[in-house]
This record gives structure tokens, sequence and C-alpha cells, in this order.
């Protein structure tokens, strides 16, 4: 009796066990799941989801990824019963690594909304891809200081204001004299640390090297959607190396030390008024203004395009995005739907807009956005400033076809190397070369 | 009682086949596919692992120095713990307070630990205008000085325990046959120590060849790949490249074929040196 009992007990137990175990699978259609890749911006997602369950009553859940874990973190719950139905992929690579999940949105309401047809992430069988916000990234510049040195009685540079400086060797010039008169200036160097830690190193082997990838296929009429971007022969590497030692020799910090900066680094010291400039992007305002005892006031901080002496003149900023936004295909219909319909109360009802603007301070593609639903961060109206600008180039953003992480990475452990002068650039030229056909390749 | 066997053991067979034994086979499968989640695995064959090791040096080279680093810190770690356990197992002052000291690292998140010793090495380094990306060795110092760091004071622990329940009869014993004291501890103290040094050299070892997150937060591989440990090189294959998961997971059968083979070695090793006393 006794015996029967224990099996009857751990039967049961065991059964409870298994039961659990295949509850849950199927996701009601009025629960949308996003998996959020902005940290800085997860509470904002929290009051949407409040504001959306109260006008619509479908429950929103939002889970962030933690910086610099989105991959691993998709890649761990797709697999699971709480698969988000909205996720974020990064450009084309993005896409080809999770095409089995994306949902082909070319008749969907939200891609209809987006201004441009040349933003959605498309491929010969449909759209995958959402843009959600349009950023852009340049030299950010500290005005007062500039205005500072070009006030300085004896200073020999002609030019005599930060307009003024629309090439490499205006910009050269300048930069050369102001690290002279850093003293004056009060300023430990005129750019902010090149930050080579490893993974800090996106702002070199990834926006920088953006420019001369760009003027490559651009000036060879080269289809960025064809095999033939695997043949890139980095033709403007001494234009790269010319500009990556102006910011070297011009430095906050000793070229040797970079290993040990990383981009928080370089955006205090911005912050802090110890230098003049910094390459980063309008998202880095938030860093900028969150520093304690910052003394760079919003009007000051302006951006100018990262001029390479390549087509100088006719340089805007870098703008693109490599935020896109995917609907789950292997979710069910109406949680498909629910995820869909979300997307599109989000960019285009009032209340959405609002926290789009004012919350999440995203410069949208889509053209339900009027043009004074703007955030009034000063260097999201720098992009947009930049962006209307006539005469200028806008850059896309062509590091979204770079052939892997891989390769990114080790042109940061490269450029690092190059830095700490224990590799010559011919050599750096050379391997950059081969790991982009070889990761190409692939 | 024999009969009610399968009763007791019933819970612990479950448990474990669910949470150990289904996902390491289910790894094992996807190291013979193409996936990006374990739901749309594409069969390849041994692709996977032709590619670890032909097309992608980075294995090899995680593999040789992983090996360096485990030898140097096997024998660093036992070599101070042993040490400090004996002069705490000495009637001094305070010794509980210096045991608790020592200990105390090995209570620090890895990854902590990691970021604490690259500010230190960075902020002795920058005496001499580098830092610790500047050269391999750098990194692989910096990882032996960390790891002693964090392990020391745990084996110290177990050697102290050992230390503790050596005969001291047997210590006398050996006085009065005349040896002395580096005699007494050599051919007395250690040989009856030998299962504490069994499991720490287990630990130690083990803990070496997985070590992951001081790795990838005091160096982070760097220069280039140069200081990327076995995990660390796993987890940027796996994370690195669109499509090489599935290599990711191949290497990381590897990893746990050598890891075992490595632990079982040594434990038959060392157990055949234990005595009975």
């Amino acid at each position: 009796m006794k015996k029967l009992s224990i099996l009857l007990v751990t039967a049961l137990l065991f059964l409870s066990l298994t039961g659990c175990c295949q509850r849950g699978g199927v996701e009601t259609g009025s629960t949308v799941r996003l998996l959020n890749f902005k940290p800085e911006i997860a509470s904002v997602y929290e009051s949407i989801a409040k504001a959306y369950e109260n006008e619509t009553g479908v429950r929103l859940i939002v889970e962030t990824a933690a910086a610099n874990t989105y991959e691993s973190t998709l890649t761990a719950k797709m697999a699971t019963n709480e698969a988000p139905t909205i996720f974020q992929i990064n450009g084309p690579r993005g896409y080809a690594n999770w095409k089995d999940y994306c949902k082909n949105l070319e008749d969907s309401r939200i891609a209809d909304i987006v201004t441009d047809e040349d933003l959605l992430l498309s491929t010969d069988e449909g759209v995958f891809g959402i843009p959600y916000v349009v950023e852009g990234y340049g030299i950010i510049y500290n005005d007062a200081i500039m205005r500072k040195f070009f006030a300085l009685p004896d200073k020999k540079t002609q030019i005599s204001s930060a307009q003024e400086i629309t090439s490499f060797d205006s910009l050269k010039e300048v930069v050369e004299e102001m690290t002279q008169r850093k003293a004056d200036l009060g300023i430990e160097g005129v750019f902010a640390s090149t930050s080579l830690k490893p993974g800090e190193d996106w702002r070199w082997q990834t926006h920088l090297m953006n420019i001369p990838v760009h003027y490559e296929f651009s000036k060879n009429d080269i289809n960025l959607e064809t095999d033939e971007v695997a043949n890139f022969n980095f033709e403007f590497a001494e234009n790269y190396k010319k500009l990556f030692d102006l910011y070297l020799n011009n430095s906050v910090t000793d070229k040797k030390m970079l290993g040990a900066k990383i981009t928080g680094d370089s955006m205090a010291e911005f912050a802090l008024g110890k230098c003049a400039m910094v390459q980063n992007g309008n998202w880095g305002y938030s860093q900028i203004k969150e520093v304690g005892g910052n003394t760079v006031s919003a009007e000051d901080v302006k951006m100018m395009p990262i001029y390479m002496g390549i087509d100088d003149e006719d340089q805007g900023l870098c703008i693109g995005t490599e935020g896109y936004l995917s609907i789950n295909k292997r979710a069910d219909e109406a949680a498909q739907q629910a995820a869909e319909d979300f997307l599109y109360w989000l960019f285009s009802s009032e209340t959405g807009k609002k926290y789009v603007t004012e919350g999440l301070g995203f410069i949208t593609p889509f053209n339900t956005f009027s043009n004074d639903e703007t955030p009034d961060d000063p260097l999201a109206r720098e992009v947009v400033r930049w962006m209307n600008m006539e005469g200028v180039d806008t850059i896309p953003w062509d590091f979204v076809i770079f052939p892997s992480q891989v390769f990114k990475n080790n042109l940061g452990s490269n450029l690092l190397q190059y830095a700490q002068g224990t590799k010559d650039w011919s050599t750096v030229r050379d391997e950059t070369v081969k790991d982009w056909k070889a990761e190409s390749n692939r | 009682m024999k009969k009610y066997a399968p009763v007791f053991l019933l819970p612990l067979t479950l448990a474990f086949t669910v949470f150990f034994v289904i996902p390491f086979l289910g790894g094992l499968f996807l190291s013979f596919t193409e996936f990006t989640t374990v739901e749309n695995a594409s069969f390849v064959g041994i692709n996977n692992y032709i590619k670890a090791f032909s097309e992608d040096t980075g294995f090899l080279n995680a593999l040789w120095f992983t090996v360096k680093f485990t030898l140097v810190s096997v024998v660093t770690v036992n070599v101070f713990a042993f040490l400090l356990a004996l002069l705490l197992t000495k009637s001094l002052k305070g010794v509980n307070f210096f045991r608790t000291v020592f200990f105390l690292p090995n209570l620090i998140g890895g990854i902590v630990l990691g970021y604490i010793w690259n500010v230190i090495i960075n902020g002795v380094l920058s005496y001499f205008g580098v830092d610790i990306t500047f050269s391999a060795s750098y990194g692989f110092w910096g990882l032996v000085i960390l790891m002693n760091w964090q392990m020391i004071g745990y084996m110290m622990i177990i050697y102290i325990a050992g230390l503790q329940s050596v005969d001291r009869g047997l210590i006398e014993a050996a006085h009065i046959d005349g040896a002395n004291h580096v005699s007494a501890l050599w051919h007395v103290t250690i040989p009856s120590l030998m299962p504490s040094i069994t499991i720490c050299t287990f630990l130690t070892l083990t803990n070496s060849f997985k070590l992951f997150d001081q790795n990838l937060a005091l160096t982070g591989g760097a220069p280039g790949k140069e200081t990327s440990m076995l995990a660390l090189d796993i987890y940027d294959t796996f994370y690195g490249r669109i499509g090489w998961q599935g290599v990711g997971q191949a290497k990381a059968v590897v990893f746990f074929i050598i890891v075992a083979l490595i632990a079982l070695i040594q434990l038959n090793l060392t157990r055949s040196k234990e005595v009975e006393v």
C-alpha cells in the first residue's frame, strides 16, 4: 500500500510538472510582445504600454535586451513560447540571419506610411523590415570653444567661424592650430579620446569606415544589392588614415593609451569641456546632457560632416537607419495582426506620435509626422537641418552591408594596433581588404 | 529496501534527463546543423567541424593560449594556496580574519573582477605609456594574476580543511624517527593531503580551461584575438558571423570533449597517489 501511494504521488507530481511544460504555447491575439533594442528608452516603453492598453485594451509586453546583447537575447527568446512578435533587425545582414522569422509587410498599413520606399528593408520577395528611426552622425563640436578660438587676436588661420570649415584641409588647419593653443582655450585636446577598447570601437570600424566604403562603391557604380560588394579595395585608405591620424594626434589622450577608452569616456570629456570635438551621432546627446558638472550648453552643441578629403564640398552628415522592425511570422495570425496594429498606432495616432517625439526622441521616416513633430534636442535638430540643407548629399549608412561582425572587430583591433604603433598602415589596409573578401565569402 | 530504489531515483533521473541529458543531446545535434534558433535547424553533416578547424584559425590559437594559461595557473594557484594554508594553520593571531580576507575575492563575480583588474593593470601600465591591449603577454599575465587572486582563497580553504585532518601523531612519529620539518611535510603531510590535492587541481584545471567572463572583461581577446580563450572564441564564433552558429556549436562540442578528457585523466592520476590511512 505504502509503495503504491509513493508511486502515485511521484506519478502525480510529474504529470503536473510535464503538464506545466506543455501549457502556454499559443499566444493569444490580444498581446503584443516587443523586444526593445535600446536600454536607454526602456522606461518610455513602459508608459507607452500603459497608454496603449488604456486606449485599445491590448496588452503590450516590452522586454529590453541589455546593451550589446540584442542578438543573443533574441536568439534565446525566439525559441520560447514567449517569443517576441515585434523584433529588430539591423539591415540586410540581420535579415539574412532572421529570414525564417520575418513576415512580409509589403501590403501592411505600416509600410504604407514610410516616406521613402528606399528606406524599407526589402528584397525581390517583399518588405521585411520597417525603419523606425533615422539617425545621423558627424563631428559634434562645442561652438563656445570654437568661438573662443576664432576670437583669439593672434590666430594665424584665415578661417573665422566653425561654419567655414567645409573641407578636410580647413578642418586640419583649424584643429592643428587649436592644439598649439590648447592652453589658451582651456582644453586638453581638440578631439575626445578615440575609444578603441574592444567592443567600444564601433565609431571607427563602423561609422568612420562607412565613408570610404560609401565613396568607393558609389564612384564605381556598384549596386549594393548584388554580390559585387564582395570586392572592396579600400581605395580611399589614405583619406581614412589622414583623418584618423588627425583624431589621434590632436586628442585628449595619448595614442598608446586608447585601448582602455570607452565611448562614454569620450562623451564625458566633451561634456566637461576638456575637448572641442567628438565624432558621434545624435543619440549621444543624452550622454552629454547627463554628465555631472557638464559645461556645454545645449545651443552650443553643433554637428559638421566628417570631412575626409574625398568630396568635401558636397558632403553632408551620415544619415540612415540600422533599426528595422520586423514582425515574427511564426507567431499566430492574430498576434501578427495585433503587432501590426500596434506599430501603426504608435507611428500614426496622436498619442503614439507624442510618445515617439517627446519620449523616445526619434526622428522618424513616417509621413504621419509633420515638420514640427521632431524631437527638440540640439543634435536631432542638427540632423534635421543637414538633412534638409540644399546642395549637400547625405551619406547613407552603407555599413549595414559590411560583411560581418568579425570583419568589424578585426578592423577595430587593427586600428588599435596602428594607434599603438605596432602595425603599420599598409598592413592595416591590406588586412582590411583581405578580411572583407574572406568574410564576404563565408 | 532495494525494490524502492527506482522510486527514489526517479525524481533525480528525470531532472537529470530534462535539464542535462536532453539539452546536451540537443547541442550535439545542433553541431551538425545550420541554424539561427534551435527551431529552424537544417542538417549539414560534419561541415561545421571542418570549418572550425580549417577556415578559422582562431580556434587553434585559442586552444594553445588556453593550454598555456591553464598550465601556469594550475601550478601557481595550488602552490600559493597550499603555502597560505600552511601559514594559516599555524597558531597566529587573527588567523580567522586572514582566512576570510583571502577567501573574499572568490565571492566577487567574474565580470566585476575583470573590470576591476582591467582598471588596476591599466593604471600601472599607464606609467609606461601603454595599456593591457598593447601585447598579448600583458593580457596573459593579467589573466594569471586575476585567476590567482580569485581562486587562491577557495583552494586555501580546502587545503586548510585537509591539513587540519592530518593525524598529528603521524607527524610526531616522523619527528621522533628523525625527520626534519621539510621531510615530514614532504613524506607525511602531503601524501595524507592527496584527496585535497585531487579536488583542488580538478577545480583549478577545469575552471581555468573554461574561463570566460574574466577573459571577456579583462582583455576581450585584444590585441586582435591573441588573448581569446576557448570559451570566448566559441562565443565570438556563435554571434560574430551570420550563419556560423553551427560552427560555434561544433567548437563547443570539441571543447566539451577536451575538458572531459583532461579532467578524467587528471582525476585518475591524482587518485592513484591517494593513500588510505
